[in-house]
């Protein structure tokens, strides 16, 4: 029996023209159990982006074992959920049609549809924007739309690219908060992107953490933090500890 | 009505008046021929008593101007799906489109009179063929604007590609049909004249002629007046069609650009 989210020797390369292949992810494996939240850390550019693509199956390993819920990842699947760095909401449909998309194209859109997007915009503290279009809200509030979109089919992996490094730390915070409290109520798994130490630590059940391209796994850091979590453990001395040992295997600190 | 909306719709009447008013008074101080420049009041007095000719001369020259149009947005926006989701029709039609658009229009109007003959049709295909053009350029290049993420997200998904078109690509592209039907329109007007000059029957663009071939100026310039307006109504009515068509668009981007 291997865990819901199993990656093996994951190996990306980039062919170019006259040169030697571009190596994006040298090795990737790791172990995602059902239910928890792993963040994958590293600097810019290092191919976590790449690896999460992978995994949605919006892209394909060059060589490697990348298996979720005991299947072969090949193509996307309506199971995952996305979040990407920009909101990427629709202008032309309001807050609720947004959410709604993936049942539209899913074919599911019905009552129960309408009403579970309805709960998860409450989830959210957007009660009462169901019929705004995206223009009319701030950052935080669209990044919290697509959050709905990516949960209103009851995907059971959701997939995070950097979802809050365009919103203020501010902001962040809060959907730091938002994120954990939608998580301990709807259970998904979650593989969450991230550059931010802090994040990291303060969100996962574990750290990921990727070394400059191309890519390995330079450390995984349990976070043994209890829940729930709330904005004072960021000043515990075992958040500080996980934070430093984060930062040594990114080779920031020593 | 806010200040903000009144003073939009005042300041553009402010500029209209005043160029009225020196033009007026240009007129009168220098004692310009009326068939050399006739003065706003002069014009007015000649559409007063031309009403019921500008009238009947008007609805022809509507007709083949908005059936041009709606001719060229039928076939326009279908040729741009193809152009924008096809690498082979891409290849195939645009060096076509490119160089239909590269034919001056007046050159072709005698031969299409040829085909089409003096009435309506011959004029509707020349004002089709004006607003062709950029219809399927501004519908080509907004169905390839569809933003990354959007194309991404469908497709994380699995939409078929007629759910991609239907409920991504084509909503994405609307701005710019919109943008295109708005250069379109007023050009299927001037196809539309470009017609009637050729040889027509009636229409504003016949009346124009005729007018000035009679050096009966104040006319000629009450015909040209109106086919302006004529214009400005069209384009008024596509900004409308816009508003409605797209209301998460807020008013403060729907300046008459």
């Amino acid at each position: 029996m291997t865990a819901f989210g199993h990656f093996k020797d994951v190996h990306q390369s980039f062919a170019r023209t006259g040169q030697a292949p571009l190596v994006a992810i040298e090795n990737i494996s790791f172990d995602l159990p059902a239910g928890r939240l792993a963040t994958l850390l590293g600097p810019s550019g290092c191919g976590k982006t790449t690896f999460l693509r992978i995994v949605a199956g919006l892209m394909s390993a060059s060589r490697g074992t990348v298996r979720i819920n005991g299947r072969d990842v090949t193509e996307p699947h309506p199971d995952f959920g996305i979040v990407f760095q920009q909101a990427n909401l629709m202008p032309w449909r309001t807050v609720l049609n947004n959410v709604l998309f993936p049942m539209e194209i899913l074919r599911r859109r019905d009552a129960r549809a309408v009403a579970r997007a309805k709960e998860l915009l409450g989830l959210v503290g957007l009660a009462g924007f169901e019929a705004a279009y995206p223009a009319e809200l701030s950052g935080g509030m669209q990044q919290r739309v697509a959050l709905c979109r990516a949960l209103v089919h009851r995907p059971k992996l959701l997939l995070m690219d950097e979802p809050f490094g365009a919103l203020d730390e501010l902001t962040r915070m809060e959907m730091q908060d938002l994120l954990l409290d939608i998580r301990a109520k709807t259970g998904a798994t979650v593989l969450f992107v991230t550059h931010s130490i802090a994040e990291a630590v303060y969100i996962s059940d574990v750290v990921v953490v990727f070394s400059k391209r191309p890519a390995v796994v330079a450390d995984f850091i349990p976070v043994v933090l209890p829940y729930p979590r709330a904005a004072e453990i960021r000043y515990a001395a075992e958040f500080t500890a996980l934070e430093h040992r984060a930062g040594r295997a990114l080779g920031i600190t020593r | 009505m806010t200040l903000r909306d009144l003073r939009t719709a005042v300041y553009p009447l402010l500029g209209v008046a005043a160029i009225v008013v020196v033009w007026q008074l240009y007129v009168a101080a220098f004692g310009v021929s009326r068939i050399v420049l006739p003065g706003p009041l002069e014009i007015l007095r000649a559409t007063q008593a031309n009403w019921p000719i500008l009238m009947r001369e008007t609805w022809p020259t509507f007709l083949e101007s908005v059936l041009g149009f709606a001719l060229a947005t039928a076939i326009g926006i279908p040729v741009a799906v193809c152009v924008a989701n096809s690498r082979v029709l891409n290849l195939t039609l645009y060096p076509l489109l490119i160089a239909t658009q590269s034919v001056p229009k007046v050159a072709v109007a005698p031969i299409i009179l040829v085909w089409f003959g003096l009435g309506l049709q011959s004029k509707l295909v020349i004002a089709f063929l004006v607003a062709f053009f950029p219809i399927v350029v501004d519908t080509a290049t907004g169905l390839r604007a569809t933003p990354t993420g959007l194309l991404e997200l469908a497709r994380s998904l699995r939409a078929s590609p007629l759910q991609i078109f239907l409920k991504v690509q084509f909503p994405a592209a609307l701005p710019f049909i919109f943008a295109g039907a708005k250069v379109a329109v007023t050009l299927a007007v001037i196809g539309a004249v470009i017609g009637e000059f050729v040889g027509s029957l009636n229409g504003l663009g016949n009346l124009l002629l005729t007018a000035n071939s009679q050096l009966d100026s104040p006319l000629a310039w009450a015909a040209l007046v109106w086919l302006s307006l004529l214009g400005i109504v069209l384009f008024a009515a596509v900004v409308v069609a816009e508003r409605l068509t797209m209301p998460w668009s807020g008013p403060a981007r729907h300046s008459l650009d």
